[in-house]
């Protein structure tokens, strides 16, 4: 787990908003939230993989902008009724930089 | 240490504000239930189809005992765990057998008795109530080895008792005191077609009865029973069914104020503000209760202020009834038998069983009853709590919803005819056997939680009559219609209607100053609070509310419509639908040199550019800008597209210059933001080949002048415009339009079309507000310019320029 990249500032994140890091892997969305935390989840809704990077934030939690599912942006999974999760990425705060492990959690399956 | 809640009651009532409880506060209360039948807690309405042998006991279990477990609830159930006692002083209650619990807060859910006619031999064996389990028990039992049943009280639970008794093949008379059956709910002629119905099954029927004693054998068994003319029928089961009085025997005995039940206030709180009462034991300003639908509502209220968050009052409103016999479709809601002051359309068709009545005052529906066909009952109920002024439609109405041009479900016949792999929602795909398993497995109660499960009626909403319907079929009486005004979304109680009267009123320039004010449960709300406020502050604060970017759903905050595959479509303006040979070549040079997978063309006479990556749009907005085009708004909760038919200018029928009327009215027009996407047509003659008709505003020219219509609708529930007007000047067509517009703007609901708009509030009040009246049209027209002063700003021009590119831009490139 010592696989962190600097990846930018926190106020290079709107608040209430999303930015995404392109990896060989695929998109990784980093939101930061109206408390300035910050997640990061794959840039794909378990749904039907609506980029969550363009969905509306609200507390922590985001709603994907393709079917509404709204996926918490602590531990991906969906909300509600909804079944499904999506990959989280190990996400800090140092300062006003930002570190993330392009490496998903195991807790979250692919 | 957790504080304590006390639950004396372990029926539908008090276990509902338990769920209510757990579900917004899980960790705040141990809990402990005390409740007097030796069961979990099961469904008390569906006991009628258990004596009908159509449901089990199994089946009607709520929660079953593990389910108490599982929440970590303390459950005493049984008859020696009767709460006997509760000492006030020391907060403590004491069941018959000596156990004790304490509590921080006591809620009492004791529910009613069954009221017993005190005649003469109403003690003797075989006379029963019908309230619980032991009472089915013991008219089941009847059932096996007697012969005569005799009901008496013809109400609901009179006849649910009759009908099951005949279905296990007694000799059944129900007994009623006067002439009509039902008389709380139904008229004389549905009362009339359902005596009927019940008399075809072999019910027989005694009115106008007055009962004087119940008979009995050597044994102190009930033998048969004399009425007050002379009659006397067989009868060694007497089932009591005229009514429920609420249990108040502990609150009494531990002095809690009374009447005719426990008093509460709004919060459902007692006279002592420890104790809560909720059910069909309280009385709420002199109401007693005794249907489930406003209980549930009391659950919600009651659980909120448990839970401390102390905003949610309870008001009791109009509720529906439906009859639980097989077979017998009834409806009925609120006043349905009116006054002097109100009139009446009725529908009759005895041939086929078939019987509307729907009551109005002042062209409100005040009340409804219906039998053999109550397809549109809920529709009616909606109609009636939205004060939908229904003078336009009624001379159609009886004949139901479908006969209101909604063309995608005109086919769909009564729910409970359907297949179970019938498709209900096209949208979703799902079927009635999937709504009916999830319905029953999961015991659903209401539409939202339905929708949520199955995502039936999730999507485009038509079919929620449909899955109503289901709904009501499958659950029966416990199904619960939304009794109060919608709210907004799940972060409010508050209705879109007070969310911006709030905002006008107290000023509020903000999403957070609007949410504060209004006490949001999430400080930020949701995908559906947000952009709705954002926009009703967009159009109460012009130039003044900076439009918040995180607060637009993703294709308004980038100005092209998201598709399945994450990429976008790219739509530039062309006024009118009219282009030129050098904005095709420019478009076609973007489509080249960007690879574009699709160029279609739209609906609205535009040219879509399909399958276009984010990273792409920044630099074609660019190419587009410059070549004179702008942003084509095809994505947005706005002004789309003006569309036009060519007019006098070459066409040899044209009337008027309908593609310059239209070009007019899309300069005026773009760019303003409305409640939900607002598209025009302009046809320059009544051939009407820019199908003016079914948009929000057409425009029809005549020889004369030019025809206006309103709130038309081509998509899934297809609408024909309403008139509005007929104008001279191509002036008077732009003041119209404007007018329109804002008070669209200014009224409509956030997503809410100007269909269901117009449908809600009525033709004649918006003919009062802009026809009937120059000086206001005029004054909505002013305010629709000087909005527009700030609105008309292209999108794309601002983004190339660098008002948040850099959200178009990867963060960091691993």
């Amino acid at each position: 787990m010592s696989n962190w990249i600097e990846i930018g500032l926190i106020t290079d994140i709107p608040k209430l908003g999303s930015r995404v890091v392109n990896t060989p892997e695929g998109d990784i969305a980093v939101f930061r939230n109206a408390e300035n935390e910050v997640f990061a989840l794959r840039d794909e809704c378990p749904h039907k993989k609506g980029a969550l990077s363009q969905g509306i934030v609200h507390g922590k939690a985001v709603t994907c902008p393709l079917h509404n599912w709204v996926i918490g942006l602590d531990d991906g999974e969906a909300k509600g009724h909804d079944k499904g999760c999506a990959k989280t990425h190990a996400i800090r705060l140092d300062g006003d930089k930002v570190y993330l492990n392009p490496e998903p959690c195991d807790n979250s399956y692919s | 240490m957790k504080e304590k809640l006390v639950v004396i009651g372990n029926g539908m009532a008090g276990m509902r504000t338990v769920e209510e409880l757990l579900k917004v506060a899980p960790e705040m209360y141990d809990i402990t239930v005390f409740g007097a039948e030796p069961y979990g807690n099961y469904n008390r309405i569906m006991l009628s189809p258990v004596l009908a042998g159509e449901k089990t006991l199994e089946e009607i279990m709520i929660n079953d005992r593990d389910w108490y477990k599982a929440n970590n609830i303390t459950l005493y159930a049984g008859p020696d765990k009767k709460v006997v006692n509760v000492d006030r002083r020391n907060k403590v209650v004491i069941a018959e057998d000596g156990t004790e619990a304490h509590y921080t807060r006591l809620l009492l859910a004791t529910g009613a008795h069954p009221f017993l006619i005190p005649v003469k031999g109403h003690d003797l064996k075989g006379v029963v109530a019908f309230r619980d389990v032991a009472d089915v028990d013991a008219m089941l039992d009847a059932a096996q080895n007697k012969q005569h049943a005799v009901v008496i009280g013809g109400g609901v639970l009179g006849l649910e008792a009759a009908n099951g008794l005949k279905a296990q093949g007694m000799d059944v008379t129900v007994v009623h005191n006067i002439d009509v059956l039902m008389n709380r709910q139904l008229d004389q002629v549905a009362a009339t077609m359902l005596q009927a119905e019940l008399e075809s099954r072999g019910i027989k029927f005694k009115m106008n009865a007055s009962t004087t004693k119940i008979k009995g054998d050597a044994q102190g068994h009930a033998s048969a029973i004399s009425f007050a003319d002379g009659d006397e029928i067989k009868s060694d089961l007497v089932v009591m069914a005229v009514g429920i009085r609420p249990n108040i025997d502990l609150a009494q005995a531990i002095g809690l104020h009374c009447e005719r039940g426990v008093v509460v206030n709004d919060t459902m709180q007692s006279f002592d503000p420890r104790i809560y009462a909720i059910g069909e034991c309280v009385q709420h300003r002199g109401e007693v209760f005794g249907l489930v639908a406003p209980i549930w509502d009391q659950a919600r209220v009651c659980a909120n202020h448990l839970a401390k968050f102390g905003i949610a009052n309870y008001r009791s409103v109009a509720t529906t009834m439906k009859l639980k016999v097989t077979g017998v479709d009834l409806f009925s809601v609120g006043d349905f038998t009116g006054d002097e002051h109100s009139e009446e359309l009725i529908y009759q068709d005895l041939k086929r069983g078939v019987y509307k009545k729907v009551v109005l005052k002042n062209d409100r529906i005040i009340g409804a009853v219906m039998y053999g066909d109550t397809m549109d009952g809920s529709w009616y109920f909606q109609m009636m709590k939205d004060g939908t002024d229904i003078s336009e439609i009624r001379q159609s109405m009886l004949f139901g919803q479908t006969y209101i041009g909604d063309a995608g479900h005109g086919e769909a016949n009564a729910a409970s005819n359907l297949p179970d792999d019938a498709e209900i929602c096209g949208c979703n795909g799902v079927c009635k056997g999937d709504v009916v398993k999830a319905i029953t497995e999961q015991n659903l109660y209401t539409l939202d939680e339905v929708r949520a499960v199955t995502k039936a009626s999730a999507s485009c909403g038509s079919c929620t009559g449909l899955v109503e319907q289901v709904l009501i079929a499958t659950a029966g009486g416990v199904y619960t219609p939304s009794n109060t005004e919608k709210p907004l979304c799940g972060c409010t109680d508050s209705s879109h209607d007070n969310v911006r009267d709030a905002i006008r009123k107290q000023q509020l320039k903000s999403f957070h100053e609007t949410s504060e004010y209004l006490e949001f449960k999430n400080a930020d709300g949701c995908h559906i609070c947000r952009p709705a406020i954002n926009y009703y502050l967009v159009a109460a604060w012009p130039g003044e509310y900076e439009d918040d970017m995180r607060s637009r759903f993703i294709n308004e905050r980038v100005h092209a419509n998201i598709q399945k595959d994450n990429t976008y479509s790219v739509v530039p303006r062309m006024f009118g639908g009219i282009t030129t040979p050098k904005d095709l070549r420019a478009i076609a040079d973007v489509a080249e040199k960007f690879e574009v997978p699709m160029v279609k063309v739209t609906g609205g006479q535009r040219i879509d550019l399909l399958g276009v990556k984010k990273d792409d749009l920044l630099p074609m907005w660019k190419d587009l800008n410059d070549a004179g085009m702008v942003s084509g708004h095809a994505y947005g909760k706005s002004l789309r597209t003006v569309k036009t038919c060519v007019g006098s200018q070459f066409c040899r029928f044209g009337t008027q210059d309908s593609t310059g009327m239209g070009v007019q009215i899309e300069h005026m027009t773009w760019g303003s933001w409305t409640p939900a996407k607002f598209k025009i047509a302009v046809s320059g003659c009544p051939r009407n080949c820019a199908e003016a008709t079914i948009k929000d505003l057409g425009v029809v020219a005549v020889d004369s002048g030019w025809e206006i219509y309103v709130a038309g609708n081509g998509g899934m529930k297809v609408r024909v415009c309403d008139f509005l007007t007929k104008v001279q000047t191509e002036e008077d067509v732009l003041e119209y339009t404007g007018a329109f517009m804002q008070m669209y703007r200014e009224q409509g609901h956030h997503n809410e079309r100007t269909a269901p708009w117009i449908e809600r509030v009525g033709l004649a009040y918006i003919k009062d507000e802009i026809v009937e009246n120059t000086e206001k049209r005029q004054a909505y027209h002013e305010r629709f310019l000087e909005s527009q002063k700030y609105a008309q700003i292209d999108p794309w021009k601002q983004r190339v320029e660098g008002f948040d590119s850099e959200s178009f831009i990867p963060l960091k490139s691993l």
